[in-house]
């Protein structure tokens, strides 16, 4: 490629961040720190029930004997875990706005500007959301509507105080706390995300959305979502994330548990648009994420689809763990790294059930001095008599500057397994963009058309909704001025 | 004129590669541009529509009487220059008819135009795809992905319809086409043919000139355009060979390097 046209491609990434403002809102923070009576008052302050902080003590316990994985393909600063404060929420006259009306005005500007009216009659019909502000949520919508079909959703803080019973079944299940460091400091110290559980043969009516917004500087993000679709369920979640343009690096560790019994199924999207920081590589979201779903009965399905934009580093690895015979994981990626942004991410299909598939196609797309690493496993338990699984992973290089890894794990202890795995690394090529511009297309829109073709397998799987919020996103994180 | 070129040189990587291109080409007319492989025609064709990696060392072009070389590839293509390539480019996950819409709203917008609406874009499309004789499901494939030769050469006319330019540049569009898809795609680009708009052709062969009959005919030999004249020259060409034209051509060169 010859250099004016690499300045060219290189000009086009500069990317804009749309979401980047910060809300001036009076803030409820607790000191930075993490000890016991930390926990104690993120507890207090959400008046739990006594088993939920013993587990948070027993998880925090557990995370001093912890280390933080070195393995993943990224590099950063190391964490100071005593600097960030671990509970942040805006403050509220009373406990919790019983309606909108109640919520700070301020609050509803801001996901108006991000795009989420939060006002039912604005909203996008058929899509029902939880608002996460920092550490609470502040709203969550449609709720009467999903009671009439007996589906509970809301703030996970809610589903504590109203079905304790749930959420001590099925909290720490799928994630125990002792699985990762991640997910065991998200044990200790996580304060709100959202719950959802639909009952037997009931199909969600609609989808059913959270929205997480980090505002706060210095603190730390640690929700945590769990999704229970009870037998002969369906429902389809999708997640949405942004945080505003700071210097300093925020942790964002989250927990999300996704449990599908006999027959059911679970559609889990992600669109995540943390701040990737500035294209020194200063500030940006640490995405620290474990995400696992356990498909607990027959035919259950469990599907993932993650477009990932965002963050300065995204560690993160959604899994599907096939107990159930003839049960289904799907996982479907696209993770964007541009400037210095830092990805390692990939998913777990664990076989366990006979016949159980898993599908894989995940899309690295690597520009800038981006670093992309794909990293899977695919494990086939002696017991997952005709299990199947096929992986597709391609990679598409922006530039000569970034770079992409495929770090894949496959172990077959069960000889009727079928195991497929293709790879392929292409490169945006000069004749492409001319091909384009020569049918008028400006640079920078022939650069986002090639690449959401790439994306394509991976945006059909997208509800319709947000397939084309990410391709304007992927759009915006490719935009720029041409130089 | 439409276009006008003075003088034109052009090198790759150092390499001069056109040396002194004089042309000119009035709206309405059809011009075919002859020559042995290697002869600098993908190089005019590729200089005129834009592309990078061309260094003009010396000469103009007026597009419009506009200066064209500094106008952006796509400024280009919106004002009107459509290059039907030699080797049209696989754009996998694109499907044709979302390239054609973006390509036409492009050119709608250029020209102060509202967007095309669904209906009538896909009225559009359906018309033009019968001139190249296209079957539908050409439009929901990936552009030019798993096409054949052929295809991929009347997918190029077939945009090509639907934009209305008002100078096609075909670059060996015939070359790879059995005699149907030749008479097709030739079919396709007379139909275009109007008072307003011109064609280069490049063709390596006189066989297309038999369906598209040019107005004028030049042969490009190492750059340069050594003779020019009507379609009767096309099949003297045919007839015998490019060997005497070089020949006479470096003869006059050789006269010309004595006289001065
Ligand atoms: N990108 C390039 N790099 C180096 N040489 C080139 C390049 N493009 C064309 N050339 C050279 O320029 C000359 C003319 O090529 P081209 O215009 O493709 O001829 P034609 O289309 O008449 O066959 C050839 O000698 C070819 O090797
Ligand atoms: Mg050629």
């Amino acid at each position: 490629m010859s250099s004016s046209s690499q300045h060219n491609i290189e000009a086009l990434l500069k990317r804009r961040y749309d979401a980047g403002f910060v809300t001036e809102v009076e803030q409820e923070t607790v000191p930075p720190g993490l000890n016991e009576d930390v926990i104690r008052l993120i507890s207090a302050k959400k008046n739990e029930p006594g088993f939920l902080l013993e587990w948070r003590l027993k998880a925090y316990r557990h995370w001093l004997t912890m280390e933080e994985p070195r393995w993943a393909h990224v590099r950063y600063q190391p964490i100071d875990y005593q600097a960030i404060s671990y509970y942040a929420a805006p403050k509220q006259k009373k406990d919790r706005p019983k309606s909108l009306d109640e919520v700070d005005p301020k609050l509803l500007e801001t996901y108006e500007k991000l795009g989420i009216p939060l006002r039912e009659q604005e909203m996008l019909a058929g899509v029902a959301v939880d608002a996460v502000f920092d550490s609470v949520s502040v709203a969550t919508t449609f709720k009467e509507k999903l009671a009439e079909h007996g589906i509970i959703f809301c703030s996970f803080s809610e589903a504590v105080q109203n079905h304790p019973e749930l959420v001590e079944k099925y909290l720490g299940s799928v994630v125990p706390y002792t699985d990762n460091f991640f997910a065991a400091l998200n044990s200790a110290v996580f304060s709100d995300g959202s719950f959802v559980y639909v009952p037997p043969g009931v199909r969600c009516p609609m989808e059913l959305s959270t929205y997480f917004r980090i505002n706060a500087a210095n603190t730390g993000q640690f929700e945590r979502t769990l999704i229970i679709a009870d037998e002969g369920s369906y429902v389809s979640y999708l997640e949405g994330c942004t945080a505003p343009m700071r210097d300093e690096n925020q942790l964002h560790a989250a927990v999300v548990e996704l449990v599908a019994l006999e027959g059911a199924e679970i559609k889990y999207s992600t669109v995540q648009n943390w701040y990737p920081g500035d294209e020194e590589g200063r500030g940006g979201i640490y995405n620290f994420v474990t995400k696992r779903g356990a498909c607990r009965g027959r035919r259950a399905k469990i599907s993932w689809t993650q477009v990932e934009t965002g963050s300065a580093i995204t560690w993160k690895y959604p899994s599907v763990i096939l107990e159930g015979d003839e049960s289904v994981g799907e996982f479907y990626s696209v993770a964007l790294t541009n400037n210095c942004q830092q990805a390692d991410t990939g998913t777990k299909m664990v076989h366990i059930g006979k016949n159980t598939r898993s599908t894989i196609i995940s899309k690295g797309i690597s520009a800038g001095r981006g670093q992309n690493a794909y990293r899977g496993l695919v494990r086939i338990a002696r017991s997952a008599e005709g299990a199947r699984n096929y992986t597709q992973c391609d990679s598409l290089l922006i530039g000569d500057r970034c770079g992409a890894h495929t770090f894949p794990y496959i172990e077959v202890r069960n000889r009727t397994a079928q195991v497929e795995h293709e790879a392929t690394t292409s490169k945006i090529s000069e004749d492409q963009l001319f091909y384009l511009m020569q049918r008028g297309l400006a640079a920078e829109d022939a650069v986002s058309m090639i690449v959401n073709g790439f994306c394509k397998e991976v945006f059909k799987e997208l509800p319709m909704e947000f397939a084309v919020e990410a391709q304007k996103l992927l759009g915006v994180s490719l935009e720029g001025a041409v130089g | 004129m439409l276009l006008e070129i003075r003088n034109l040189h052009v090198s790759v990587e150092g390499k001069p590669i056109l040396r002194g291109i004089d042309l000119a080409v009035a709206a309405g007319e059809v011009h075919a541009i002859m020559g042995p492989n290697g002869s600098g025609k993908s190089t005019l064709a590729n200089v005129l529509a834009g592309r990078e990696g061309y260094e003009v060392t010396g000469g103009e072009v007026l597009y419009r009487g506009r200066n064209l070389l500094e106008m952006p590839p796509e400024e280009r293509a919106r004002e009107g220059i459509f290059l039907a390539f030699q080797y049209p480019v696989e754009v996998p996950g694109v499907s044709n008819i979302y390239l054609l819409k973006a390509a036409v709203n492009a050119v709608r917008k250029h020209r102060g135009l509202p967007e095309l609406d669904a209906m009538d874009f896909l009225k559009l499309v359906r018309e033009k795809l019968r001139l190249v004789q296209m079957d539908e499901q050409f439009l929901y494939r990936s552009v030019n992905e798993g096409f054949s030769g052929g295809e991929k050469k009347r997918n190029e006319v077939l945009q090509m319809a639907v934009l209305e330019p008002t100078l096609g540049i075909l670059d060996e569009t015939d070359s790879g086409l059995d005699i149907d898809a030749l008479r097709i795609v030739s079919e396709g680009v007379n139909s275009l043919r109007s008072p307003e708009r011109a064609f280069l052709v490049v063709t390596h062969y006189q066989r297309l000139l038999n369906y598209i009959v040019p107005d004028r005919v030049h042969v490009l030999a190492g750059g340069r355009i050594i003779r020019s004249g009507d379609r009767t020259l096309a099949l003297e060409l045919e007839e015998r060979g490019y060997g005497w034209l070089l020949d006479e051509a470096a003869r006059g060169q050789a006269a010309g390097q004595a006289a001065s």
